[in-house]
């Protein structure tokens, strides 16, 4: 298999992002017109200059004139993807690529989600017409899953990896609570946390990613365009997505502890951007926290801990704030929600501002010698989904 | 000598009791002693009559070439019944599948149908009943299933012999407002219980006079009795006024399960096939709409083919705590808030009939690598070889949990939701909903069954599919 990556060819020069939140007072068409208009004047430009767009979004619009509608986009051509929960992030993947191929001069990747207007909890999917054998199970459960397993296989006892969720949560919330755009911006105490109503297995409610409204967008040029717009672009490394064959659910041999598809793309990413000791190397990430342990597995899959270590890293503060490697320096997932379309263009945005130095002062991270900063996207669950990996960075070469 | 009978039989009971105390104790008044036997939230009539199907069928080479379906609550009208009934047994496309609906007769009726051609014929009799919250109805009845196969034994068949010979019947009938309910009515109305009895018995003791004519027998030559219908007084006079002693009366199980309906004579007839001995008279007196009499003599070929887990151990193994208001919501008198959740979108007809086999039949797929899918799969999830995969009916292996979880905020009728990871005995893994589990005694390794069931019902469409459930250790110990 080949996978020659893009490094370097093409670079976001403007970015915007809405609140995320309760938007009771804001349309899907509404947070559309917010994050482009905010990556317009990002990137310093004017919407003709914009020569076609991508729409990320899962189930709040159908088809390109979801956008061209809100936007007025000027009879350009918009196309509208999904991805499962990684839809954002396939957006900026279509769109960096059109940019590469030498199509486009300028593209717009764009993201929204508008999930509270459903009245329903948690996400609501949309089903083909089924034969009704698939059953009804929510996406917190599956994820549930994790937890048992990885305390069966690594020997570790059912409280003290309650605790490293918790832990999870409540440094995602520290970083959120430094975080103007979060939905939720308070930090939690952790016997909140831990004490919080069961949803499903060992998940509590804080274990889980909270439902909300959001929109970002990212607009791309070809890497040597890219001071023609602004003085400090982000380059894009590497664009990784994998779909897995979905066998966990049906093969004996899958164990619940690990997400190939993440490992996949985090391979294949890592290659592209030519990057070997990702923890040492990569000044941040930005990883998918729909659940507590979702992250702590993540942090194996992506090679920033051994097989195993991934909780006593967590416990330790690696990927705190101020640790060695930090993760979710945004709030994440947890802090956010997810608005689905939205959520991996807003782990790009603290890209965006981290790398360039523009995040506020109270959760600046310190930033490695590459400046280099990584994405990591996933939709559908355990042992059955897609995994989406970037790599940015604030330098060529 | 008929030379026909039962070529075997099968019950089904529900996991679950309702003590009848715990009707006063929310009502104020009423209720009574003993349990009745409680379909749960996923079970139907034709869930019901499923399982007593395969118990009888289990390990039994036994081709019906007719599936024979009696209740009083088909799970719909207008459409067979009989039919989900078939598919789910995978008995393919060349029978005849038939309901036979509507009321507690149609049972005996329809045994008496198949016992009367060569067969194999198989006969499912299921039933759920209730009534209005406060009821003797709801008091007294209960949710059950039998199943039998009938028809004549051909010679040399050792796999096939007939377990009791159908030695000859009598029936008779009679138009009288007994026990009625029109058809849009939750509940049935019964009429003053003195005329019922007056005119149930001179019925009762035509047809038992007319059953041993046919057969030349006497009351003196019946060894076990099995007396039921719709109307208790009556059942219970009877055995006085047709001179049978009561050392020869079979339980009736009012005090364990309760009536239940079209289901209860086959229900009857099975629990005293569990033990009765070889060459002993049995008859059977139905006292619904006139009266159904059916004599049977066991063989010896009895005490070998018996289904594994007898009306007894079914009885026992029931789980008596249903709480009275579940019960309610489940027999839909209790209208409950939902979870903040989507209900659950209806199954629609062309997948459900494409994957039939898959849907009803829990029929996977094995690689000519040896790897089993669940669902089938074209691709091999572990070869990746295209199309190389023969059909596999894995709704009689067991397995084991992988892993679970219990699930708050999906929507069920009875939350929380328990998925499991289950690997099946030689392979193949399936993840699906438990039932008849009590989450704080699973764990990983807990060994399970499939079961067929109605996941739910949306759109007007029933949702039927398989869940596991737990299998305790007795039931794991006996010969499937």
């Amino acid at each position: 298999m080949s996978s020659h990556g893009i490094k370097d060819k093409v670079a976001i020069v403007g970015m915007g992002c809405t609140p995320f939140g309760e938007h009771w007072d804001l349309s899907v068409a509404d947070m559309l017109v917010d994050s482009a208009t905010q990556a317009l004047e990002s990137a310093g430009l004017d919407k003709p200059a914009v020569d076609a767009y991508w729409l990320g979004t899962a189930a709040s619009g159908w088809g390109g004139m979801t956008l061209s509608t809100a936007l007025k986009t000027d009879y350009r051509p918009v196309s509208r993807v999904e991805n499962f929960c990684a839809t954002g992030s396939e957006a900026f993947r279509n769109a960096c690529y059109a940019v590469a191929s030498g199509a486009y001069d300028v593209a717009m990747a764009i993201g929204v989600e508008k999930l509270k207007d459903s009245g329903y909890s948690g996400l609501v999917k949309t089903m083909p017409a089924h034969d009704g054998t698939m059953g009804q199970l929510t996406a917190p459960a599956r994820f549930s899953l994790l937890a048992p397993a990885y305390c069966a296989k690594y020997g570790v006892s059912l409280d003290d990896f309650k605790e490293v969720m918790t832990r999870v949560a409540w440094k995602n919330h520290y970083n959120g609570a430094r975080n103007p755009r979060a939905a939720f911006q308070k930090e939690v105490p952790r016997e909140t946390i831990a004490r919080s109503l069961k949803v499903a297995g060992e998940l509590g409610v804080f274990d889980c990613s909270g439902v909300s409204d959001g929109s970002a967008a990212a607009i791309v040029v070809r890497a040597e365009d890219a001071h023609k717009y602004t003085d400090k672009p982000l380059y894009v490394k590497a664009l990784s997505m994998v779909a897995g064959p979905g066998n966990g659910p049906i093969d004996p041999d899958y164990d619940y502890t690990t997400f190939e598809e993440a490992v996949r793309s985090a391979k294949d990413a890592y290659a592209q951007a030519g990057v070997t000791d990702p923890r040492a190397e990569l000044s941040m990430a930005e990883v998918h926290d729909c659940f507590t342990p979702t992250e702590v597995v993540l942090m194996e899959d992506l090679g920033f801990s051994g097989r195993g270590k991934g909780w006593q890293d967590c416990r330790d503060g690696v990927f705190d704030l101020t640790g060695e490697l930090p993760v979710n320096p945004d709030g994440g997932l947890k802090s956010f929600g997810h608005p689905i379309g939205a959520s991996g263009l807003r782990m790009l945005f603290e890209c965006w501002l981290q790398l360039r130095g523009e995040a506020p002062a109270e959760r600046q991270i310190k930033i490695k010698d590459k400046g280099y900063g990584m994405t990591q996207n996933l939709g559908g669950g355990p042992g059955d989904c897609v995994s989406f990996v970037s790599v940015v960075g604030s330098e060529l070469g | 000598m008929s030379g026909r009978g039962i070529l075997a039989y099968g019950a089904y009971l529900p996991h679950w009791r309702l003590r009848r105390s715990a009707i006063g104790a929310a009502l104020g008044n009423g209720g009574g002693k003993g349990t009745r036997a409680v379909a749960s939230y996923d079970e139907d009539t034709t869930s019901l009559g499923v399982e007593a199907a395969r118990a009888a069928l289990a390990g039994r080479a036994l081709a019906p070439r007719s599936v024979f379906f009696a209740t009083t609550e088909p799970a719909y009208r207008d459409k067979t019944n009989a039919t989900a009934i078939s598919a789910a047994l995978g008995l393919g496309h060349d029978v005849l599948a038939a309901d036979m609906t509507g009321a507690v007769r149609s049972g005996t009726a329809a045994l008496l149908a198949g016992l009367r051609g060569d067969g194999p014929d198989l006969v499912v009799c299921s039933d759920i009943r209730t009534g209005l919250p406060g009821s003797g109805d709801e008091r007294d009845g209960g949710d059950a299933g039998a199943a039998f196969v009938v028809g004549a034994a051909r010679p040399g068949d050792t796999a096939a012999p007939l377990l009791a010979e159908y030695l000859g019947g009598g029936s008779a009938s009679d138009e009288f407002l007994d026990r009625w309910r029109l058809p849009e009515e939750l509940s049935s109305r019964v009429w003053e219980e003195r005329f019922g009895e007056n005119a149930y018995l001179p019925m009762g003791e035509r047809a038992l006079t007319a059953a041993l004519k046919a057969t030349g027998l006497t009351t003196a030559d019946l060894d076990h009795v099995v007396v039921t219908g719709t109307h208790a007084r009556a059942v219970r006079s009877f055995p006085r006024t047709a001179g049978i002693g009561r050392e020869k009366m079979a339980d009736t199980l009012d005090a364990t399960v309760g009536n239940t309906g079209a289901a209860h004579p086959g229900l009857l007839l099975a629990s005293v096939l569990d033990d009765a001995e070889a060459d002993r008279v049995i008859a059977l007196v139905v006292l619904a709409d006139g009266a159904d009499v059916l004599l049977f003599r066991t063989t010896g070929a009895l005490a070998a083919h018996r289904p594994a887990r007898g009306v007894a151990a079914r009885i026992a193994s029931g789980h008596a705590d249903v709480p009275y208001a579940s019960f309610l919501t489940w027999r839909g008198h209790l209208d409950r808030e939902s979870p903040r959740r989507p209900e659950p979108d209806r199954a629609t007809a062309p997948p459900s009939h494409r994957l039939g086999d898959w849907k009803f039949a829990f029929t996977g797929s094995v690689c000519a690598c040896g790897t089993r899918h669940l669902p089938p799969q074209r691709v091999c999830v572990s070869c990746e070889a295209h199309d190389r995969m023969t059909d596999e009916r894995l709704a009689d292996v067991r397995g084991t949990v992988a892993t679970y979880t219990v699930d708050h905020l999906a929507f069920s009728m009875a939350p929380p939701v328990v998925l499991a990871v289950i690997d099946f005995d030689g392979g193949g893994r399936f993840t699906c909903e438990l039932t008849d589990a009590d989450p704080a005694t699973l764990e990983v390794g807990t060994r399970v069954e499939m079961t067929f069931r109605r996941l739910y019902t949306s759109g007007g469409i029933h949702n039927y599919f398989w869940k596991a459930r737990p299998v305790s250790a007795t039931a794991e110990g006996e010969q499937a």
